[in-house]
């Protein structure tokens, strides 16, 4: 087993383990979080799949993606808390509530 | 002066919107003037970058200079142009209802998000490698979700909540399947992809990913459960976008995939996706049939009618371009449809205070022109001729029946009975003697011309079928060659 | 362009466009909103004028729009369109009147002239269609126009009605989509071609067409209310009087019954029909329709509903025509189209002057009400015995001219359907003129409303005469040239002769 293929299974595994999380939490915190291991895993695996060729570069691509990427997700997770905020002083817990207003 | 054959119209459709929403970021005074005269400099770009894409065919740039692999490409054909012209549209429409709409306070807020919102969906339309798209998406979905939390309140930051947890779930599964497809084929450009692909597990992997992300986005049925709850509790103009263009800008890509990656692949596939398009059209018009409050009954709508862009996939190997016309019709008739609707329903719920279906009566006798405005909106929606509706729902239909799949003919037939359903529940209480009570408000007529030049936008669509099929085929999007 | 084409645009448009600006117009425009209603309508009487004169000089009238690739948007006028177009654009004149006087001072006219504008546009329109697909949206287009107008009043009653309504003739229309969409795609044309343009159509596909055939009088017979689709028809008699009139006589049941005549004739053509055997199952239902209709209508003691059921009755005498496919008959179906159109508007418009001015809703309230309104009773009794089919108001021509029909096709137990029909007729409508005429009445009117020494308001009384004349001079004058009748055989030449 090579390394790159190592990365990309550990990838593929916290993206799943995100999933899981996503969905099982409720808190909000915890769903956040699960999104951003989600996005780790990817990342990991793009990471990982740049070295496609034999040649000893790795390919740059990837890694502008990635860098892309981060930045998508940290004003993701930006937003996500603010609302998080608002939706916990709303609801008076930090959770979804399913009830409408009427 | 540059001869108006030289002006990059593509990049400008980018450019605009994007460094006006800066400028009302900046300059919140501003905010509102500059939305109008952005909104219309953006109609005008739509005009010449039809006009010259008829004159010199598909569109192509490279962003700075840095051709594709490794640069940003830029790409524009006739489906790319109706999804413009689509946004411009219903953009109009909303940006005319968003001037009374909203306080100074939440303008300041509005005009930089939406005119953000509309920079990514034209660069989103223009895209066209596989990476682009997840940044517009991206782009797309967040400054949606600050959208839909704007006017603030429970249901209203519950919707955007969901909302943001549902797109952000779905793009990030779409990178997972973009991710793989550039380990195997080395490129992320669209038109690369489709000459190297082969079919293998991975591509299997990385399709289903990214299909199964784009379709969370669209809200399909089964993966529907966030969008009635954000649709309806967001504040009309919103509500009208979300419907209208936001949905529409994830199936686009999901189509575009379709139509270059996944077909050649998967027939059964095709099959499946119609028949939950079917259950879709089931589903969402009963639904929407059980609700008592008018903006979910709209909410549940969308999800019905999502419900018939797919019933086309198992059909379309045999029938061609036709039917992706149809399909691109039906997805323009329902945009402005439906944007018309929430514009309307908006107005009903402003005026009446409420939105329970049971005591709209007055309201909906105060208020004749967005009333007018829903029924006319609800008649393309219904696939009832004259309208756009009708036009996309007779090419279904057409190739469901040639090619006997008479389970999605009957489907498509009953969703529409069901669509008449729902829409007179709301329409026939305008035929009711309400009791005559003195006027709490009025209503910006600005806000009711909105809805129902939109309205009548949709019906006229039934008449312009021949000229819209006549650009789609501009850079032959469907293949099987122009119409 | 020429005169050709602009000629069925601007007959679509005399109505199209007084209709949306009424929409538009205050409340309190009266003036204005009656000078267009009533402008338009005359315009369209002198268009449709202009047109007969060029259509019988052999003048060929056509407009065709694109609407998809390979499908128009076509309006031509033919001898067939034109019969109905000039019974469509004389007889809403006549209601216009008529709706003017009756809806004096109630609220919410800007909006019924509107729809009403918009239901005799759909009218023309489907009258005018030269394919089927520009049938269906006409047919369509007169569904919604007529949605309003049955619920107008906004009671109970009338929102069941409407909702009835709906259910039934949207129904209907699904199944006529259907039928349109998959006829396309075997013969691929839709165009209306006298003697049809099925019959050069594989014979594997026989099967398909007579599915096709009972989809599409499905559809249109929902309008047309044959039996068992007639359901919505007595329901929406809570309309006004002048909605009902238009529904009955002009616009939603003859519409069916129009489209009826095009399946018929210019679709599959007499002799395919013939062929796949469609005929003579469809002359059954008619037969059936006829005898139920006059047998439910002897029940009512609503004076509307029993018009309703009588008109489920007549109509059905159209489709009978048409489905005995015999040229003899054939005339007799069609010229009933205008006959029962100028009797039975003649009926309504005298019930609605009843309940306006004595407000008389039922049978048994109407002892010794001819003395109190001599000219509408008399009216009244000349819509009658058309009905009745006794010489010489008009209804008779058209009986006369089934029944030789169906001799001629050797189906002479139809003579005694129609003998049945017509002896309910007369059991159903001659004790309402014995009780108008000959009984004293039996205490004060429900509702009088007072009109000095008239009976009733002009605007009221003098429809129902004009079209009782009417009625009686295409009758008596039956074969004299330019009448319906002489109309009618000029139409069923070019059906009949190979």
């Amino acid at each position: 087993m090579n390394t790159a293929l190592l990365y990309s299974l550990v990838g593929i595994g916290l993206f799943s383990l995100g999933l899981y999380a996503l969905i099982v939490h409720a808190h909000l915190l915890r769903k956040i979080l699960a999104i951003n291991v989600m996005g780790s895993g990817v990342f990991l695996l793009l990471i990982a799949l740049a070295k496609r060729t034999a040649t000893p570069l790795p390919d740059a691509v990837p890694h502008a993606m990635v860098i892309t990427g981060i930045v998508v997700t940290v004003a993701a997770t930006a937003l996500a808390l603010t609302l998080m905020v608002r939706v916990a002083m709303e609801n008076h817990r930090a959770e979804l509530s399913d009830q409408s207003q009427e | 002066m540059v001869p108006s054959s030289e002006i990059p119209w593509g990049a400008l459709l980018i450019l605009l919107p994007l460094a006006a929403a800066i400028l009302c970021f900046v300059w919140p005074k501003l905010a509102v003037v500059t939305g109008v005269v952005t909104m219309l400099l953006l109609t005008l770009a739509v005009g010449g970058f039809a006009w010259q894409l008829q004159r010199e065919g598909l569109y192509q740039h490279a962003v700075g200079g840095w051709e594709t692999p490794l640069g940003i490409g830029l790409y524009g054909d006739g489906l790319s142009l109706l999804m413009l012209a689509m946004t411009v549209l219903v953009g109009l429409a909303i940006t005319l209802y968003a001037r009374s709409y909203f306080n100074q306070k939440q303008a300041r807020v509005f005009w930089p998000l939406w005119l953000l919102l509309l920079a990514a969906l034209n660069a989103l339309f223009l895209s066209a490698d596989i990476f682009n798209l997840y940044i517009t998406l991206e782009m797309v979905g967040l400054a949606a979700v600050a959208l839909v939390a704007l006017k603030g309140g429970r249901d209203a930051l519950n919707g955007a909540m969901r909302y943001l947890l549902a797109t952000l779930l779905g793009s990030l599964t779409y990178l997972l399947g973009v991710a793989l497809l550039y380990h195997s084929y080395g490129t992320v450009d669209l038109v690369l992809l489709a000459e190297r692909i082969d079919n293998s597990p991975v591509v299997w992997a990385a399709l289903g990913l990214m299909g199964a992300g784009l379709l969370l986005k669209t809200a399909l049925f089964p993966l529907h459960f966030w969008l009635p709850a954000a649709h309806a509790s967001a504040p009309a103009p919103i509500s009208a976008l979300l419907s209208a263009l936001l949905v529409k800008a994830s199936f686009y890509i999901f189509l575009r995939l379709w139509l270059v990656l996944f077909a050649p692949l998967g027939g059964d596939v095709a099959l499946l996706l119609g028949l939950l398009g079917a259950v879709a059209i089931l589903w969402g018009s009963w639904q929407a049939l059980r609700q008592t409050r008018l903006k979910l009954l709209v909410a549940y709508s969308t999800v019905a009618q999502i419900g018939y862009l797919f019933v086309a996939f198992p059909l379309a190997a045999a029938a061609g371009a036709m039917l992706w016309n149809g399909v691109s019709y039906l997805m323009l008739s329902h945009a402005l449809a439906k944007a018309a609707m929430f514009l309307a329903a908006g107005n009903l719920l402003l005026f009446g205070g409420h939105d329970r279906i049971a005591e709209l009566d007055r309201a909906v006798q105060r208020l004749p022109i967005s009333t007018a405005a829903f029924a006319l909106a609800g008649v393309s929606i219904m696939g009832v001729p004259p309208s756009g509706g009708f036009i996309g729902k007779w090419l279904l239909l057409e190739a469901a029946i040639e090619q006997g799949y008479w389970l999605l003919a009957a489907v498509m037939v009953v969703g529409g009975l069901l669509a008449s359903a729902y829409i007179f529940k709301v329409v026939g209480y305008a035929f009711t003697r309400s009791t005559a009570t003195p006027e709490p408000q009025s209503i910006p007529m600005g806000m009711e011309w909105a809805a129902l030049l939109l309205a009548i936008a949709s019906i006229l669509l039934g008449f312009t079928a021949p000229w819209v099929f006549a650009l789609l085929g501009i850079g032959d999007p469907f293949g099987g060659g122009a119409p | 362009m020429n005169e050709s084409v602009w000629l069925p645009l601007l007959v679509i448009a005399s109505s199209l466009i007084p209709g949306v600006i009424i929409f538009a117009l205050a409340e309190r425009r009266v003036k204005l909103r009656t000078t267009l209603n009533l402008c338009g309508a005359l315009l369209k009487m002198a268009l449709v004028g202009a047109m007969l004169w060029g259509v019988y000089h052999g003048q060929h009238y056509e407009v065709r729009l694109a609407l998809l690739p390979q499908l128009e948007l076509v309006l031509r006028a033919d001898a067939l369109s034109l019969l109905f177009v000039t019974l469509s654009s004389v007889l809403w004149l006549v209601t216009t009147v008529y709706a003017i006087g009756y809806l004096e001072g109630s609220p919410n006219r800007s909006r019924f002239f509107g729809f009403f504008s918009l239901c005799v546009t759909a009218t023309v329109g489907l009258a005018l269609a030269g394919n089927l697909i520009t049938f269906l949206i006409f047919y369509e287009l007169l569904t919604l126009a007529t949605y309003p107008l049955i619920m107008h009043r906004g009671t109970e009653a009338s929102r069941r009605a409407g909702k009835i309504y709906l259910r039934y003739t949207m129904a209907g229309g699904a199944l006529l989509l259907v039928a349109i969409i998959w006829l396309y795609t075997l013969s691929g044309t839709l165009e209306f071609t006298p003697q049809g343009f099925l019959d050069g159509i594989d014979e594997q596909h026989h099967p398909a067409l007579i599915i096709i055939f009972v989809l599409l009088i499905a559809g249109l017979g929902v309008k047309a209310a044959l039996v068992p689709l007639h359901g919505w028809l007595p329901e929406a008699m809570v309309a006004p009087a002048p909605v009902s009139a238009l529904l009955h006589a002009v616009a939603v049941v003859k519409a069916g019954a129009f489209g009826i005549i095009r399946v018929v004739y210019d679709v599959f053509g007499v002799d395919f029909a013939t062929l796949l055997g469609v005929t003579g199952p469809l002359v059954i239902v008619a037969a059936i329709t006829i005898v139920y209709g006059s047998l439910r209508a002897l029940f009512q003691d609503d004076l509307k509903r029993r018009l309703a059921y009588s008109t489920v009755s007549q109509v059905a005498y159209i489709t009978l025509g048409v489905a005995i496919a015999g040229p003899i008959a054939a005339v007799g179906g069609m010229v009933h189209l205008v006959h029962q159109g100028l009797m039975k508007i003649t009926l309504f418009f005298c019930a609605g002057n009843l309940a306006e001015t004595l407000g008389i809703h039922k049978v048994s309230e109407m002892n010794g009400v001819g003395r109190r309104m001599p000219w509408t009773m008399a009216a009244f009794t000349v819509g009658v015995f058309g009905m009745i089919g006794a010489p010489p108001v008009a209804g008779f021509i058209s009986k006369w001219y089934l029944g030789m029909g169906a001799l001629e096709m050797d189906q002479g137990w139809l003579i005694l359907v129609l003998a049945a029909s017509s002896l309910l007729n007369a059991a159903y409508f001659l004790p309402i003129l014995y009780a108008a005429w000959f009984c004293e009445p039996s205490g004060p009117w429900p509702e009088e409303r007072n009109f000095g020494r008239k009976e009733t308001a002009w605007a009221l009384l003098l429809p129902p005469v004009v079209t009782a004349l009417l009625a009686l001079a295409v009758g008596l004058l039956a074969l004299a040239p330019f009448t319906p009748l002489a109309w009618v055989e000029f139409v069923v030449q070019r059906e009949f002769v190979p």
